[in-house]
């Protein structure tokens, strides 16, 4: 989790404080639940266990098991590949932001996701798919060596199961704060189906786990949106209620119907961020980063059944990711205008530490604003497939986290390091312990991010530093042929030393933010952006710099490795409507036309 | 052809379809009673119209992609 998208990477440094806090005051639940709300997610635990099951017998050799033995179509494969990133912290923190910012939230589902996702699909899967590797580390090792891809994947693997742990406690105080479940319960409940199902049928069973809970995510959570828009008028009478209520000092002030108009000045915009972060530091090296080279994403793209499908379904995948600011964006700018308190009078959300500094007030945090609504217009049943959509959600996502950890540890720590000769059935085993084994840690973790109040910035921070780097490192040398090993492994090593150490300025002397963001109105998201874009910078000069003091590889050995020296399998011809080119450009005018509908 | 493996569209039709009963019969009481949820446009009756629809769904992929199914 993050799932560790970028998006629940800020989503979820949203809901870190929250998740001290809620356990602090013990406040009352939003939500009961009857027994049809019970039983709807019950139903939904057993599917699970069940599906793992049955998909036991298919996960017998490593290829089946870490792998899904390369046989998912586009459609299936495009639906976990957005499934994974999906998380419940995802859907009730970005929809959080958007109750604070407006619609300004979207840009991270749209402009910090369409473009990465369709270069993926177009431009970089025919490498990672044509050379077989098993992960990104994997391609690291083909075309770097040993030492980059060991970074990586320690890096990677120490960083998968510390965030699932970091979510896993996050989600077990979402349900202690809506159901008011015990957290304990959440916790292990949620873990051991994670565990049972994704040891039992591997990638495979994830993968079919969370075609399925995206399915449930959508029929969970779009009724709030669309009953939302009844109640009030329609996206026009929406707008009208919002400059209502601004004009009556209800809420703050604010564009919150429109993405680019108040970016043109840090101070425009009450995110504190400038249109060239958004563009570069998001657009590019946050969203590139984590798109194509974050292996909990890649792999389930390459668990595709052709180099077609493997294009496919990013591109698939992005027109969901498009839809998602409808059950995402849309409830928290909803909450605007219909959430009231019993009284009558407009129910106004706020930040953490003011709920927190009046525990008796009764007051609710922007991230409780999509349980709102769905309490708001739930009966039961559908109440508790609304939480059943929340419990998916997390579960994909941590599905996605212990299964990537799983497959790095086996194959680019354990293979090369530990046991390089064995049995492949050996292997699965590993595999399958590896699994056990990543969900404990991230209880573990889980409880120790519980006792150490503020330590989730740091976690969410540390997995940052990895990916603008990361992508600097895949690109050069997916893209540059004469990249050397060396410059591989100092580039990745001081582009991460670069992130750090400002992470590390801004933290000792928080007024350094106006130098590493560029303007002394730059407020904390900007530091991301920024940060990311120092970092892939230094990488890219570092990589350019190393390798031409050293020598090049043969160009005979890069073939699959890099442009230019790799001959792309020619795919058969087939109707325009099964084109992956042309339903690319189809995704990137629909892109286009939201940023102009939206501007 | 026919599909030997059970097609994940298969276990989400099941489940629409599990959920679909549930939520729709829970609705037609709603109806039938008159005991409607204290919940906002609750006079729009959503369970009735979301479940039919899970319901429907349900039934279609469940069908679709029965196991052993010519494909």
């Amino acid at each position: 989790m993050l799932q560790f998208g970028m998006t629940s990477n800020l989503a979820s440094g949203v809901l870190s404080q929250a998740a001290a806090v809620f356990l602090a005051n013990g406040a009352p639940s939003l939500a009961h639940l009857g027994l049809l709300d019970i039983a709807v997610i019950a139903i939904y635990f057993v599917m699970v266990i069940w599906i793992g099951y049955y998909l036991k017998s298919k996960a017998s050799t490593s290829e089946e098991f870490f792998m899904a033995g390369r046989e998912m179509t586009a459609w299936i494969a495009g639906l976990s590949f957005v499934s994974a990133n999906l998380g419940s912290l995802e859907l009730m923190g970005w929809a959080g932001s958007a109750y604070q910012y407006g619609i300004l939230a979207a840009h991270w589902y749209w402009i910090g996701a369409i473009p990465a996702m369709l270069f993926l699909g177009m431009v970089m899967m025919p490498f990672y798919y044509v050379c077989k590797t098993h992960s990104v580390p994997g391609y690291l090792k083909m075309r770097f060596g040993q030492a980059s891809s060991v970074v990586a994947a320690f890096s990677f693997a120490f960083m998968t199961v510390l965030m699932s742990g970091v979510n896993m406690f996050a989600m077990a105080e979402v349900m202690k704060v809506v159901l008011g479940w015990d957290l304990n319960f959440s916790i292990i409940v949620s873990s051991v189906a994670v565990a049972a199902y994704v040891a039992l049928g591997g990638l495979r069973s994830a993968i079919f786990n969370e075609v399925l809970q995206f399915v449930l995510i959508w029929g969970g959570a779009l009724l709030v949106p669309i009953l939302g828009l009844i109640e009030a008028g329609g996206w026009t009478g929406l707008k009208t209620k919002i400059a209502h209520n601004i004009a009556t000092g209800a809420i703050p002030m604010g564009d919150y119907t429109h993405m680019w108009r108040s970016m043109g000045h840090f101070q425009d915009n009450p995110m504190g961020v400038h249109w060239t972060g958004i563009v570069f530091g998001l657009g590019f090296a946050i969203s590139f980063g984590y798109w194509t080279t974050d292996f909990l994403v890649v792999q389930r793209v390459l668990a595709a059944n052709s180099l077609r499908s493997a294009r496919m379904a990013p591109i698939i995948g992005s027109f969901f990711k498009m839809a998602v600011p409808f059950i995402v964006i849309l409830p928290g700018l909803l909450g605007l205008v219909v959430l009231q308190n019993p009284d009558g009078s407009l129910m106004k959300l706020v930040g953490e530490d003011i709920v927190k500094a009046n525990p008796a007030a009764g007051l609710h945090s922007y991230n409780e604003v999509l349980p709102l609504m769905l309490v708001r217009y739930c009966s039961p049943g559908l109440l508790g497939l609304g939480i059943t959509a929340l419990i998916a959600g997390f579960m994909s996502g941590m599905a996605g986290n212990v299964s990537a950890f799983s497959a790095v540890w086996t194959y680019d720590i354990y293979q090369p390091l530990i046991n390089k000769r064995a049995k492949d059935e050996h292997y699965v085993a590993v595999g399958r312990w590896a699994t056990i084994l990543g969900v404990i840690i991230s209880i573990f973790a889980a409880y120790m991010v519980m006792n150490a109040k503020g330590i989730m910035d740091y976690v969410q921070a540390l997995f940052s530093f990895f990916i603008a780097p990361l992508l600097g490192a895949v690109l050069m040398g997916m893209f540059w042929k004469r990249a050397t090993a060396a410059g591989g492994f100092w580039g990745l090593l001081t582009g991460t030393l670069t992130s750090i150490g400002l992470f590390a300025w801004v933290k000792a002397d928080p007024s350094a933010l106006r130098y590493v963001a560029l303007s002394p109105y730059a407020k904390d998201m900007a530091e991301n952006m920024y940060r990311a874009l120092w970092s892939i910078s230094v990488t890219f000069i570092v990589i350019f710099v190393v390798s031409m003091f050293g020598k090049a590889r043969p160009v005979a050995e890069l073939d699959g490795l890099v442009y230019g020296a790799t001959k792309i399998p020619k795919e058969e011809p087939v109707p325009f409507y099964k084109n992956e080119w042309y339903w690319a450009a189809v995704a990137i005018v629909a892109f286009v036309g939201l940023q102009i509908m939206f501007w | 052809m026919k599909s030997t493996d059970i097609s994940i569209w298969f276990f989400i039709g099941v489940l629409l379809t599990i959920y679909g009963v549930l939520i729709l019969g829970y609705g037609l009481w709603e109806l039938i009673t008159g005991n409607v949820a204290n919940v906002v446009l609750a006079n729009l009756h959503a369970p009735v119209w979301w479940g039919a629809i899970m319901l429907a769904l349900g039934i279609f992929y469940s069908v679709r992609f029965r196991p052993g199914k010519e494909i």
